[in-house]
């Protein structure tokens, strides 16, 4: 059992250790526009499906008579 | 002893029609049953041997008479694919068949997402003037209602339902960390001040008590309802009501997967004591804190938090697997459940496809930044209704599916299959068939019985008292052989 949770640890440790040398950094900063990228792709999708008067569409929506 | 686990879900789906003032949820989910139901033969459901008033401590409490949603011809269906659809209070209920892998249930799970989305195509083909209607897989109406998505389990009767008390509520007040799918604020509160913003589960603000036979207020952990539909010698149906809803299909596969391992555990008595002190407490403290950050107070004396407590369940089913029960589907489970737990515990982001919780947060994320949006913004709780939207055009997860943005398990082609087969290896496989071949002569359908009418001068009933007789290894043959209903009950007679 303490083996295990040695082995959690390690890996939780893992990645905080790495020093940022140059190459490091570059590829963490094109890791970072990528995910804003695909962010703003999904915003985009869901953009074009949200309901328009999101107050009035929640503000109606009452269910009763659940378990 | 540990039994195989045959598995349900019931999902209670939210019904709105958005601007329309003289909404009836309950004509509505009605008229969207029916109009499914449209050509599929409408069977009685027979409520004989109903009780969920029985109570799993012991005792019955006296029922008051009411008028139930029967009596006022609501629909209620059993469909060619086992699963039963009906009307329960004031909204639309999808029971899925019985199912003897976990796989199966993701399977059927989706399916009754696809026939509710198909319903609401066929009221508008059907009556193209009626407003439209809105279908919902999820657990609250932000407004202090909620609904469930229960579990069904097979359990060995002859398990103390003690011993199911003890060992299975730590594991659910902590298995939301990745069956939650997340709800913005308190329930019914907006809290801009730095308390609860977002939470993990949609349904932990309703739970109340540890153990009881409620389900719609004042609702515990672990539910008493005694109604196993099968031998009640032999069997209990564990009824689960904790869980929240879930989109992501390895949400679901998690749910159910690591849960029917626990029960198998409980069954052959593997576990230890991981009593919490204030279960109740624990549920909404975890829930509260999507950084995970939350202990919780163990009674021997530990405080750990909700994902330590999970590697606690998934060390001991891991080792359970391996000299117990090693099969493809259950090394799955503990490879699934292993990873989840190991990205909850790096980096949660990283788990967007594959936890519901997590999916929703990063569009609220996305839209906070990119808009520049408080928490109590109309348009974010908009977002975490709209998220679950059965239908694939409009839904905010079906969109990120369609996108590629969250991990599937289980193929559409099947899925849609599904909608009208039943399982191969349950009961439900003789209901189905008898349904699709039989239609005129199915008189009324229970869970454990099938109620024939051959024509003769009474009904024949036939019981199926064994959740795992009437597959298609049993009664294939049957339906090649008879011609007639009459021929089928006479060769089960004979």
């Amino acid at each position: 059992m303490p083996e295990q949770e040695q082995k959690r640890i390690q890996r939780k440790g893992g990645g905080a250790g790495e020093a940022g040398d140059g190459a490091g950094q570059e590829q963490a900063a094109s890791k970072a526009s990528e995910l804003k990228d695909e962010m703003d792709e999904i915003l985009d999708e869901i953009d074009a499906v949200l309901e328009e008067n999101a107050e009035e569409f929640v503000k109606s929506y009452v269910q009763k008579g659940g378990e | 002893m540990a039994i195989p686990k045959v598995l349900g879900t019931e999902t209670e789906y939210g019904i709105a029609a958005p601007g329309a003032p003289d909404f009836n949820p309950v004509l509505s989910s009605s008229l969207l049953i029916s109009s499914f139901a449209g050509a599929l033969r409408r069977i009685r459901w027979d409520y004989e041997d109903e009780s969920p008033l029985r109570d799993a401590r012991g005792f019955e409490p006296v029922p008051a008479r009411d008028v139930g949603d029967d009596d006022l011809g609501l629909a209620n269906v059993v469909l060619p694919n086992g699963a039963r659809y009906y009307v329960d209070h004031a909204h639309p209920e999808y029971s899925t068949p019985e199912c003897a892998s976990v796989r199966d249930l993701v399977v059927h799970d989706r399916a009754g997402e696809r026939i509710l989305e198909r319903s609401l195509d066929e009221v508008m083909a059907q009556l193209p003037a009626t407003p439209p209607l809105s279908i919902y897989k999820n657990n609250s109406d932000g407004k202090g209602n909620s609904y469930g998505t229960h579990e069904n389990y097979l359990v060995d009767r002859a398990t103390p339902f003690a011993d199911i008390v003890r060992d299975l509520t730590p594991f659910f007040v902590t298995r939301q960390v990745f069956t939650g799918a997340g709800k913005l604020g308190l329930e019914g509160q907006w809290d801009e001040r730095g308390r609860a913003r977002y939470q993990l589960s949609q349904r932990a603000d309703f739970f109340e008590t540890e153990v009881g036979l409620e389900t719609t207020l004042k609702r515990p952990i672990i539910n008493t309802r005694d109604e196993p539909h099968a031998d009640p010698e032999k069997y209990r149906r564990l009824h689960v009501i904790v869980g929240d809803a879930n989109l992501c299909e390895v949400a679901t596969f998690l749910k159910l997967g690591t849960t029917a391992i626990v029960l198998k555990m409980i069954e052959d008595s593997f576990l230890p004591d991981l009593s919490l002190v204030n279960p109740v407490a624990a549920i909404h403290e975890i829930s509260r804190d999507p950084s995970l950050a939350t202990t919780a107070e163990l009674a021997d004396g530990r405080r750990l938090t909700a994902v330590q407590l999970q590697w606690e369940y998934f060390e001991l089913a891991r080792k359970y697997v391996e000299h117990e029960d090693d099969t493809p589907e259950n090394r799955e489970i503990v490879d699934r459940w292993e990873a989840v737990l190991q990205g909850l515990e790096a980096d949660p982001q990283t788990l967007s496809a594959q936890l519901d919780w997590v999916a929703k947060l990063r569009v609220l994320d996305g839209y906070r930044e990119r808009d520049g949006l408080s928490w109590t913004d109309p348009k974010l709780r908009a977002i975490d209704l709209q998220y679950h939207d059965v239908r694939r055009d409009k839904g905010l997860f079906h969109r990120l599916a369609a996108a590629g943005k969250v991990e599937r398990l289980v193929g559409d082609d099947e899925v849609e299959r599904a909608m009208l087969e039943p399982p191969h290896d349950t009961r439900a496989y003789f209901r189905g068939r008898c349904i699709s071949r039989f239609p005129d002569a199915i008189a009324a359908a229970s869970w454990d019985s099938l109620i024939i009418d051959t024509g003769g001068e009474a009904l024949q009933r036939i019981p199926m008292r064994e959740p795992l007789r009437g597959t298609r290894q049993h009664v294939e043959q049957l339906f090649e052989t008879c011609k007639d209903a009459a021929e089928l009950v006479a060769t089960l007679q004979g």
